[in-house]
């Protein structure tokens, strides 16, 4: 189409505009005094005695004028927009149409309507057609008949539950949760190893059913997820059982409305839930990472439809994020390989010492009790547990060093045959005490309901550590 | 919203149309399915086709959809999908 602009006066109309219709009489007058051209965005009638009345029904003429009011009245000299005024104001419009006599019997002012280029749909629909944004996936065309959740399925970009169908319009809003260019590449995404694009992480997250506002957080995980100490081509390739999982702090966290506290690692916040799944679902249909192709876990766990969870701060301890270098009031995301969750049931200990040693007691059986410096592990205490622990001035600090300590075993116990059991750890242990995680090996997080003596251990991948995966924390940015 | 055209959530590199299946390079050791649609005389074809099959010494099973005027029951699909390795069907009369 041809854009450049008729010199002169350019008014922008809606023919269900009451301040539209109030001013059709004037079109005429102000035709007499200079050329004048109307857009009309919603009809072929309104002002359709004027020689220059041209229903804009693409709205391509008032997409790119950028109206965001009807009507709106340009002056426009040598091809070039040099004034503007919305709505009725019976002064601007005679200083610009240069009729000093305009609108004698009209009130003094009238506020306009909003322009059909912004209305819910349209506007995306219009950036998409006319606009600067280009997205560049294949577009796949479904057939009349294809009902698009089922071609979901067909086509493998479903981990086995319903898929929102990424039409352009839904990707597009989602790209606006960002400030990223579509077309930035985050890195190359194993187990494939192509290159990931916000665009591609954007269709992923309509896919998972996230809201354009996760995007941050998502892409912030995605890139922690990406680095070399996580070592996530392993992970997805891995026979054992762990997978991305996601924890929050920060401002973010709560700001999209993410849940920290009952149930928080379970079911039913769309936050949680969606932005887990948006980083498997980017593993599955980015890098190739599917279940019995690369994929080759032998039993896999729940959590690799979505682990994502945020830590319930407000409390003494210090949030995870910040205990590994996030400023204080930043958002961050700290990816960890985990496993399923395994319950902490201590009901009786109301001391911080007979806790500890109950805690430590469980941790043992990460990965195997007689397997040490494996798997790492996060201990996610509850509020109720943890406030055992604050109560009696123990930080979260103190809290992994006294769990370090009770966490030493004698080598002989845990050695490959010991006890009868042909598992175990090297025969040259024996006569040492073993730790049972590397140094750093264990994170602590609060999370969880108010109510309940219980904590979680969600071991991590049994090749932690720079043999397989570290976690990895990163801020969060827009 | 424009429901019919969906964005590619993939890396791009399988083709945008489905492949059919390979077909096998032998039938050698593989099961046939031989699905009899219903319609008149297909039974007719289909028992050709099993005595040809089974001059080749090729594994045959036969199978019927209740009518030809609706798609096979999944059980049915399941049970084939289960059993053979390829399937013949007759069409049309």
């Amino acid at each position: 189409m041809n854009t450049a602009l008729p010199d002169g006066l350019l008014v922008v109309a809606k023919a269900d505009c009451p301040t539209c219709r109030l001013i059709e009489p004037l079109l005429a007058q102000m035709a007499e005094a200079s050329p004048l051209t109307v857009y009309v965005q919603d009809s072929a009638d309104y002002g359709a005695a004027l020689p220059a009345s041209i229903y804009d029904q693409t709205l391509e003429r008032s997409y790119r004028l950028g109206i965001e009011f009807v009507p709106t009245l340009i002056r426009v000299e040598n091809g070039e927009e040099v004034e503007r005024t919305y709505g009725w104001h019976k002064e601007d419009w005679r200083q610009l149409s240069g009729v000093a006599t305009l609108g004698e019997e009209l009130p003094v002012m009238r506020p306009g309507c909003g322009s059909k280029t912004l209305e819910p749909g349209i506007s995306e629909e219009l950036e998409l057609a006319f606009g600067e944004i280009k997205l560049s996936s294949r577009e796949i065309d479904m057939g009349t008949a294809e009902d698009p959740m089922e071609a979901c399925f067909e086509r493998g970009w479903s981990d086995g539950l319903p898929v929102v169908p990424p039409t352009p319009v839904r990707v597009l809003r989602m790209l606006k949760g960002c400030e990223r260019k579509p077309d930035e590449v985050l890195g190359l995404m194993p187990p494939d190893l192509v290159p990931v694009t916000v665009e591609k992480v954007a269709i992923n997250a309509v896919l998972a059913g996230c809201k354009p506002e996760y995007m941050p957080v998502l892409l912030a995980a995605l890139e922690a997820s990406l680095t070399d100490e996580f070592g996530l081509h392993g992970l997805i390739c891995t026979t054992m059982f762990g997978s991305p999982m996601i924890i929050v702090n920060g401002p973010a966290a709560k700001a999209i409305g993410m849940n920290s506290g009952v149930n928080a690692l379970g079911q039913g916040n769309r936050a949680n839930a969606t932005i887990g799944r948006a980083l498997q679902l980017i593993i599955r249909n980015v890098g190739g990472g599917r279940p019995g192709e690369i994929d080759r876990a032998t039993l896999g766990n729940p959590g690799k439809v979505g682990f994502c969870f945020a830590e319930a701060e407000g409390s003494d301890w210090l949030p995870l994020a910040q205990e590994r270098g996030i400023a204080a009031g930043r958002s961050a995301v700290t990816i960890f390989p985990g496993e399923g969750v395994q319950g902490i049931v201590d009901q009786k200990s109301r001391d911080p010492e007979s806790l500890a040693r109950s805690f430590a007691l469980s941790l043992r059986t990460v990965d195997h009790a007689k397997l040490a410096m494996a798997g790492d592990a996060v201990l996610v205490v509850s509020p109720e547990h943890a406030r055992v622990f604050i109560d009696a001035g123990w930080t979260k600090q103190r809290l992994r060093e006294e769990l370090e300590k009770l966490l030493l075993a004698p080598g002989a116990e845990l050695v490959a045959g010991a006890g009868g059991i042909a598992e175990g750890i090297p025969a040259r242990f024996k006569d040492q005490q073993v730790p049972k995680f590397r140094p750093g090996g264990l994170l602590i997080v609060r999370a969880g309901g108010t109510a309940g003596l219980f904590s979680a251990i969600i071991a991590g991948w049994a090749a932690s550590g720079p043999v397989g995966s570290s976690p990895v924390t990163r801020e969060v940015n827009t | 919203m424009n429901d019919s055209i969906l964005l590619d959530p993939t890396a791009e590199q399988a083709a945008a149309q489905r492949a059919r299946l390979a077909r096998p390079a032998s039938l050698e050791g593989k099961v046939v399915g031989l699905l009899d649609i219903s319609k008149p005389r297909g039974n007719v074809f289909l028992d050709r086709i099993e005595e040809q099959l089974a001059a080749m010494g090729v594994g045959v099973k036969r199978y019927s959809k209740p009518t030809f005027t609706r798609v096979a029951p999944t059980e049915l699909k399941q049970k084939m999908a289960a059993e053979v390795d390829l399937l013949v069907e007759g069409l049309a009369d």
